[in-house]
């Protein structure tokens, strides 16, 4: 308990490094660089992983260390996406509209403008006119506001009535799937004023930036990398002290939490509204590298992947979770975009495309019944961590408490 | 002398099972006090309500001077009025060190906010050093508390409930799985801390309680089948009918 917050955990400061390392030598090799070793769309895919990291960070934040296992995270991260769309789509339609009215004899009055974007914007679903949501569109910092509070809000406040009722175990996982369901369908209604199915698109594009999308792609690895650097380091000041000691007591045994005097309600609302904040801000830079959002993004099973992700990774430590979502991630783009040549069995070819979700299933499965450490124990032989033989016992008597494999010394 | 926890007429039913019939009882101030009964006799459903647990279906608990009402709070705002549980089977956080155990139980504000920004002071530390030197867990505070003996997390639970400072302490079967040199330090122990606080021991071993030589209530089928000396309610024909005549 002696030295500093870093000595303490020396991990922080490798994982610092090394994605100062990988943004480094990436940025090197980039078009905007003059190198051009990996292309723009590749990194793209690069800062989307990081990005996916940091959501996985909030997972295992709520899942690995405080035992609930959500299965509805993902709402939050698209949640962050469509609220940070809603500007770029709103100031570069603006930028657009003021071009193509800027040759009109008679200037255009604001109201004539705001009804040009508006067409532009809603006539994919019918509709010119903007929803009361679309209030602040037109401001970044508002917008930007509204990456964090929306998704916390609908976090709170889920939180609050599940939390309180004491729903627990694979009942609030259930909730939380509804509620990611719910979401989507009412996405995917034109009605909700998101454009339906459509969903968001040419994120992309950011408004009054001339610069080419070598560079546009370079800034938000920057960013990514920033923001999954900061989140880490944050999620390790939470975990590291008495906070860490509640929520892991909470994940084992919570009843006794509450007997030592510790509101349990009150430390998963917290946990669950942070984490969900933490998935906004992932979702809010992930989707202008995606360039489009739509309601499939937040589809029930995008959440249940991120915990495959934290479960391959390791859950209960924080770098288990991002190279989780790194690599699983990373492979699933390797083998859905074809890239990856499909094996020939002479009465059937096995086409990665379509087996790929098989393969993950599969190793999902495996991970969990022979390596429930996931990669993340990988270093505990390094460190020789071992773990106490405990006979099969797990560490708590609740669902989400740690096995005896999933154990440290 | 005043009571500091006053139950009074409290029934409770499960599934058509009246577990407590209305149980009515005191206890002062620093007192030490015996639990027994048989199985079934509703001691641990008894504990479940004290603590907030469970909800009876009528009757009061009232607690302290403030004449607190227990049934209003849930089980965390009781804990903090100053009331601590220790449990039957030893339950420490298993994945954590003994240190951050008693850490986490030591007196301090409770609010997750206050949590977070929490950084442990000198004389925090000390605090914890002095509890586990009490529970004889000094040389073990950087262990993970999952690899303890049995008796020795039995220890760090009590260690772990005073760090609570608790105002009474609920005791549920101490002495059980212990060795005889270990029942014999624990009745010490419990002698001792009743002379700061009121403790209710719950237990079902006669020779133990023999030893606590205090005032023992006995329970049958969720009531007070009779209260006194060990010797008095030893003698008491119904006692002698109920339970030891088994």
């Amino acid at each position: 308990m002696k030295g500093s917050f870093i000595a303490r955990n020396p991990s922080i400061l490798v994982f610092l490094l090394c994605l100062a390392a990988f943004t480094l030598v990436i940025t090197l090799m980039s078009h905007a660089m003059g190198t051009g070793l990996v292309s723009t769309s590749f990194v793209k895919t690069l800062g989307k992983t990081l990005c996916l990291c940091l959501v996985a960070i909030a997972m295992d934040l709520v899942w690995g260390y405080c035992g609930i296992l959500s299965l509805g995270h993902f709402a939050f991260f698209g949640l962050g996406g469509y609220m940070i769309g809603m500007w770029l789509m709103y100031a570069r339609t603006e930028l657009i509209v003021a071009e193509s009215l800027s040759n009109a004899a008679i200037p255009p009055t604001d109201q004539e403008v705001v009804d040009a974007i508006g067409t532009q914007i809603f006539g994919v679903v019918g509709s010119s006119d903007f929803p009361a949501i679309w209030a602040f569109a037109h401001s970044l910092p508002l917008q930007l506001a509204l990456v964090v509070l929306v998704p916390g809000l609908l976090a709170l406040v889920f939180g609050w009535l599940a939390f309180r009722s004491r729903v627990t175990g694979v009942y609030l996982s259930i909730l939380t799937q509804a509620m990611t369901l719910a979401l989507s369908l009412y996405l995917f209604q034109n009605e909700s004023g998101l454009r339906g199915n459509n969903g968001l698109s040419g994120l992309q594009n950011l408004p009054g930036v001339s610069a080419s999308q070598d560079w546009v792609s370079l800034w938000f690895l920057w960013g990514s990398a920033l923001a999954l650097g900061l989140g880490y380091v944050v999620c390790a000041m939470v975990v590291s002290g008495k906070f860490g000691s509640v929520i892991r007591g909470i994940r084992d045994d919570e009843a006794r939490v509450r007997f030592l005097g510790y509101s349990v309600e009150g430390y998963k609302l917290f946990i669950f509204t942070f984490t969900a904040i933490i998935a906004a801000i992932a979702g809010a830079l992930y989707y202008p590298q995606a360039g489009i959002i739509n309601p499939g993004e937040v589809a029930p099973i995008a959440s249940i992947y991120l915990a495959v992700w934290v479960a391959i990774g390791g859950r209960g430590r924080l770098y288990g979770a991002v190279i989780g979502a790194a690599l699983v991630s990373l492979v699933s783009t390797w083998f859905t975009g074809g890239m990856v040549p499909s094996v020939p069995l002479g009465f059937y070819a096995i086409d990665w495309v379509d087996w790929w979700l098989v393969l993950l299933g599969l190793s999902f499965v495996l991970v969990t019944l022979f390596a429930p450490k996931g990669i993340g124990g990988l270093f505990d032989l390094v460190t020789a961590r071992v773990v106490p033989d405990r006979h099969g016992a797990d560490y708590g008597p609740d669902k989400g408490s740690l096995r005896e494999e999933e154990g440290r010394k | 002398m005043s009571a500091l926890l006053e139950v009074a007429g409290i029934s409770v039913t499960f599934d058509g099972y009246k577990a407590i019939r209305n149980l009515s009882f005191e206890i002062g101030e620093c007192e030490l006090r015996a639990i027994i009964g048989p199985n079934g006799a509703g001691k641990t459903t008894f504990m479940d309500i004290v603590t907030g647990k469970t909800k009876p279906d009528e009757g009061r608990v009232i607690w302290g001077e403030m004449s607190r009402n227990l049934l209003k709070m849930n089980e965390a705002r009781i804990a903090q009025a100053g009331l601590g549980r220790k449990f039957q089977r030893p339950t420490v956080f298993e994945d954590q060190s003994v240190f951050d155990n008693l850490l986490m139980a030591l007196k301090n504000p409770r609010s997750a906010f206050a949590c977070l920004f929490y950084r442990p002071t000198g004389a925090d530390r000390d605090r914890v050093e002095e509890l586990a030197a009490e529970v004889g867990l000094k040389e073990e505070l950087q262990r993970t508390s999952g690899e303890l003996s049995h008796g020795q997390k039995q220890w760090l639970e009590i260690g772990m409930l005073l760090a609570q400072e608790p105002r009474l302490m609920l005791v549920d079967e101490p002495a059980a799985g212990m060795t005889l040199a270990e029942r014999e330090h624990t009745t010490d122990l419990l002698v001792n801390l009743a002379k700061t606080r009121a403790v209710v021991v719950v237990e079902h071993d006669m020779e133990f309680v023999r030893r606590l030589n205090c005032r023992v209530t006995v329970l049958h089928e969720g009531s007070v089948l009779a209260e006194g000396s060990l010797d008095h309610v030893t003698r008491d024909p119904r006692v002698i009918e109920v339970y030891l005549g088994r």
